[in-house]
C-alpha cells in the first residue's frame, strides 16, 4: 500500500518538476530541427530522388514518421507531456501563491526580519502611537495603505503592492494551454480546402486539401472577374477577384479580394491564392476579301473552322500575349473550302495592314483574343482561431507582468525601547531586487525625515 | 543626400565606434569611452535617416512599402535595432566596455550588406504587401538585437570569469579587464537583455502567425522559418526557467545565451540560405 503511494507520489513529482520542463523544451527544440532539414510531406519517389535515399532508408524514416513529423505520435506526445507538465506544476504551486497573496504575514517578528535583504532600524522620539500615525500616513502616501496590527504593546504595519503580478506566470502558462486548445478546436471542427472558380461561374462546394470528397456549402460564391496587374519590370503587383456571395440566388455580399485581403462569410474565409487560364481562348478577326473588298467579322474558339462568306474558313491555331515585341498575335490558317489547313501564318492586333502584304484571297486582322481565367482560392474554416488569439494576448500580458512587475512588500514594527521608540523596516520584492533596493533606501530616508520632523 | 550615402556614413561610424571602443579597453580614459558612444549616436542617427530616406525613395518610385522588403533592407534594419538596444542599455547602465563586444555585430551586418547584398529597391510581390510585414519584422528584429546584446555580454563574461579563475591567487583582474563590468553585472545584463528579447520574439512569432492567418488562412504551417523561430523561442524559454528555478547563472547561462544567439542567426540567415520555404525572401 505504502509502496503504491510512494510510486504515485514519485510520478506526481516527476510531472511537476521543472527539470522535466527544461528537458522537454530542449527536446522539442532539437527534434523540431528534423522537419526543417527533411522537407515534409513529399511523395516517396521525391524523397528517394531528392535525398538519394535507398528504399530501406526511406522505409525506416517513414516508420519513424519523419516525413510528417509535426503530426507524428512521438512529437504530439512530447507536446502533450509539455502540457501535462505545465498543468501539474501550476496545480502544485498555485495554492501556495494564493495563500501568500490572500493571507500575508502581517506581523514580522525578529526571525522574519533576519531573512530580509532590505532592512533598516531607526530610533526616534515620541510615543508608539505618534510614530505609528506618522508612518501609516507616510506609507499610505508613498507606497500603499498598510494593515495595522497591535500586539503586546508593539505595533506592526504591513503594506504590499503588485500582488497580482504573482499570477503573471500562471497567465503565461495557461495561455500556452489555451493556444493548444484553440489548435485542437481548429483541427476537429475546422478544415482547409481550396476551390477554383471560372470567371462568371458560381460554386457551392469546395475540396478539402488531401481529400477526395467535396465539402458542400449552404451558399454559393461567384467570381465576376479576375484580374492580375504587373509592375513595369514584369513582377506581379496584385491578383484580385471580384467575388459575390449568393444565398438562394440572391446576392448578399460583394467583395474584391486580393492576396492579404480575404473574404469572410459564415465562418468561412476565402483567400486569393492562384489563378490560371480557363478553357480555350476566344478569337475575333476581321477578314477582307481582297477581290471583292467585302469584309466580315468572325469569332470563335481555337481549332474551330470559322466560316467566311463564300465557303472558305479561318482556323485560329494559337495565341501569344506579345510576339517578338509586336504585341498580341495569333497564328491562323485558311481552309479554302476543302476542309484542309493551309500554311499557317501570323496576324497582329496592332498592325492591321501587315497581312495585306501576304497576298492570297483574304487579308486577316486580329481584333482581339479573350482568355477567361479561373481564380484559385484557399478556403479555411477555423473556429479555434479566436481561442488561439486569446491565448496569444494572455501570453503577452502574462509575460509582461511576469517580467516587468513585481510583488513588493514592506513590513514595519514599532516598539518602545529604553532610549525612545525603535522602528524596524523590512522589505522584499519577488523580482528586480536591485531596483527594489534603490526604492527601499529612498523610502527609509523619507521615513527618517518624517520621523525627525 | 541619398540613402546609399547615409548607409555608407553609418557603416563608417560603426567601424570607428568599434575601433574607439577597443582603444578604450586598452587605455582607461573616460573621454575615449564617451567619444566612442558619441560616434555610436552619430551612426545611429545616420542609420535612422538612411532607412527613412530609403522609405521615401521607394515611395517616390511608386512603391508603397516599408523598407523591410528584402535581405539588404532587413540587415541594415538589424544593425539599427542592435544600436537601439545597445544605446538604451548604455543610457541605463553606462558600461562602456560592452560597446567593444556589441558594435562588431552591427558593423559586420552593415559591411556585409554594403559589400555583397543587392541594394536595388524592388517592389513587393503580392504576398508581402501587408502592414503585418512591418509589425512582424520590427518585433522579430528588436528581439534578435536584444539576443545579440546578450551574446556580446556573455562573451565578455566568459573572458572575464576565465581570467579571474586563473589569477584567483593574485590580485583581481586589472588592466584590460579592469574596464569590464564585474561578472555580477555582466551576468545580470545577459539576463536583462534576454528579458527584453524574449517578449519581443514572442510578439514577433504572434504577429507572424496573425499575418499568415490573414494571408493564407493558416496561422501555423511548420515551415522551416516558423519552426526555427519556435526553436529559438524554446531555447530562451529553457534559459529563463533554468535561471529562475534551477539557478543556472554565470558560465552556464553565458554559454546558453551564446548558443541561443547562434540559433537566432541560423533562424535569420541560415534558413534562407541553407533551407527552403515560404520565407525565402532574400534567398538566392
Ligand atoms: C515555452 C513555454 C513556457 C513559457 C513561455 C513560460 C514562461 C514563463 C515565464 C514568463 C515565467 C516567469 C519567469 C519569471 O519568474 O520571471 C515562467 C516561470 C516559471 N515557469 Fe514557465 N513557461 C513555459 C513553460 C513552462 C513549463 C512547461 C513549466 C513546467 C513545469 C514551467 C514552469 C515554470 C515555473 C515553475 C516558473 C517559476 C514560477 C515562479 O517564479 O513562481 N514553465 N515561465
Amino acid at each position: 500500500m505504502s509502496k503504491a503511494q510512494s510510486f504515485t507520489d514519485r510520478l506526481w513529482d516527476f510531472f511537476c518538476s521543472l527539470k522535466l520542463a527544461i528537458v522537454t523544451l530542449i527536446l522539442l527544440a532539437l527534434t523540431s530541427v528534423i522537419g526543417t532539414v527533411i522537407e515534409q510531406n513529399l511523395a516517396p519517389q521525391e524523397y528517394m530522388q531528392k535525398y538519394g535515399m535507398s528504399q530501406s532508408t526511406y522505409k525506416t524514416l517513414d516508420a519513424l514518421q519523419f516525413f510528417d513529423m509535426y503530426h507524428s505520435y512521438w512529437f504530439l506526445s512530447l507536446m502533450g507531456l509539455f502540457a501535462v507538465n505545465l498543468i501539474c506544476c501550476s496545480i502544485k504551486r498555485l495554492p501556495r501563491i494564493i495563500k501568500t497573496v490572500r493571507n500575508p504575514v502581517l506581523v514580522a517578528d525578529d526571525g522574519l526580519f533576519r531573512t530580509f535583504s532590505n532592512k533598516e532600524e531607526i530610533v526616534t522620539k515620541g510615543s508608539v502611537e505618534s510614530v505609528r500615525d506618522k508612518l501609516v500616513a507616510r506609507l499610505g502616501k508613498k507606497f500603499a495603505s498598510p494593515v495595522v496590527t497591535e500586539q503586546d504593546g508593539k505595533v506592526y504595519l504591513f503594506a504590499q503592492k503588485g500582488a497580482f503580478s504573482r499570477f503573471g506566470v500562471y497567465v503565461t502558462h495557461s495561455s500556452i494551454l489555451i493556444i493548444f486548445l484553440g489548435a485542437m478546436i481548429g483541427n476537429v471542427w475546422g478544415f482547409k480546402a481550396y476551390v477554383n472558380i471560372v470567371e462568371g461561374k458560381a460554386v457551392n462546394q469546395v475540396w478539402a486539401r488531401g481529400g477526395q470528397q467535396p465539402i458542400p456549402l449552404d451558399f454559393a460564391v461567384r467570381c465576376d472577374n479576375f484580374e492580375v496587374t504587373f509592375y513595369e519590370g514584369g513582377r506581379p503587383k496584385e491578383f484580385s477577384s471580384d467575388l459575390v456571395v449568393l444565398e438562394n440566388g440572391r446576392e448578399v455580399l460583394k467583395k474584391t479580394i486580393e492576396v492579404n485581403d480575404p473574404l469572410s462569410y459564415k465562418g468561412l474565409t476565402f483567400y486569393q491564392s492562384s489563378y490560371g487560364p480557363a478553357g480555350d481562348p476566344v478569337y475575333q478577326f476581321r477578314v477582307r476579301n481582297r477581290a471583292t473588298g467585302e469584309t466580315a467579322d468572325v469569332m470563335g474558339q481555337q481549332g474551330r473552322h470559322l466560316p467566311l462568306p463564300g465557303g472558305a474558313a479561318l482556323i485560329p491555331m494559337g495565341y501569344a500575349e506579345s510576339y517578338q515585341n509586336f504585341g498580341p498575335a495569333a497564328q491562323v490558317s485558311l481552309d479554302s473550302g476543302d476542309h484542309k489547313h493551309g500554311t499557317p501564318f501570323i496576324v497582329f492586333q496592332n498592325y492591321p495592314q501587315f497581312d495585306e502584304k501576304r497576298g492570297g484571297e483574304f487579308a486577316v486582322t486580329l481584333l482581339g483574343v479573350q482568355q477567361s481565367y479561373y481564380t484559385g482560392l484557399q478556403v479555411a474554416k477555423d473556429p479555434g482561431v479566436w481561442v488561439v488569439w486569446l491565448g496569444c494576448l494572455l501570453m503577452v500580458l502574462g509575460s509582461c507582468s511576469a517580467f516587468f512587475l513585481s510583488h513588493r512588500r514592506i513590513w514595519v514594527s514599532i516598539q518602545p525601547l529604553e532610549k525612545g521608540i525603535g522602528v524596524k523596516l523590512g522589505g522584499a520584492a519577488h523580482r528586480n531586487q536591485p531596483g527594489f533596493t534603490l526604492y527601499f533606501d529612498e523610502l527609509t530616508k523619507d521615513f527618517d525625515d518624517a520621523l525627525s520632523s | 543626400m541619398n540613402s546609399s550615402l547615409l548607409f555608407n556614413i553609418t557603416t563608417i561610424a560603426y567601424f570607428a565606434a568599434m575601433v574607439v571602443f577597443i582603444v578604450y579597453l586598452t587605455g582607461s580614459s573616460k573621454v575615449v569611452g564617451l567619444v566612442a558612444t558619441l560616434i555610436c549616436w552619430v551612426g545611429f542617427v545616420a542609420n535612422t535617416a538612411a532607412i527613412g530616406m530609403r522609405w521615401y525613395e521607394a515611395y517616390a518610385m511608386g512603391y508603397e512599402q516599408a523598407p523591410l522588403s528584402n535581405l539588404y533592407e532587413s540587415v541594415v534594419f538589424f544593425a539599427w535595432a542592435i544600436l537601439m538596444i545597445y544605446l538604451l542599455f548604455d543610457l541605463k547602465y553606462q558600461q562602456r566596455a560592452i560597446g567593444a563586444f556589441v558594435l562588431p555585430f552591427a558593423f559586420g551586418g552593415m559591411i556585409w550588406a554594403q559589400w555583397s547584398l543587392d541594394a536595388t529597391i524592388q517592389p513587393l510581390v503580392p504576398a508581402l504587401q501587408s502592414n503585418w510585414l512591418t509589425y512582424h519584422v520590427f518585433t522579430c528584429f528588436i528581439g534578435y538585437a536584444a539576443f545579440a546584446m546578450a551574446c556580446g555580454v556573455s562573451i565578455m563574461y566568459l573572458i572575464k570569469a576565465g581570467k579571474e579563475e586563473k589569477s584567483a591567487e593574485q590580485s583581481p583582474a586589472g588592466g584590460l579587464l579592469g574596464l569590464f563590468p564585474s561578472v555580477k553585472v555582466l551576468d545580470d545584463l545577459n539576463y536583462k537583455a534576454i528579458m527584453v528579447g524574449f517578449p519581443m520574439l514572442t510578439l514577433g512569432i504572434i504577429t507572424g502567425a496573425a499575418w499568415a492567418n490573414y494571408a493564407w488562412g493558416t496561422y501555423w504551417s511548420w515551415d522551416p522559418k516558423e519552426t526555427w523561430s519556435l526553436i529559438v523561442w524554446f531555447i530562451y524559454a529553457a534559459f529563463l526557467h533554468a535561471r529562475f528555478t534551477r539557478g543556472w547563472v554565470g558560465k552556464r547561462a553565458a554559454w546558453l545565451s551564446i548558443f541561443g544567439f547562434a540559433a537566432t542567426i541560423f533562424c535569420y540567415l541560415g534558413v534562407n540560405l541553407v533551407l527552403s520555404g515560404l520565407h525565402s525572401y532574400g534567398g538566392s
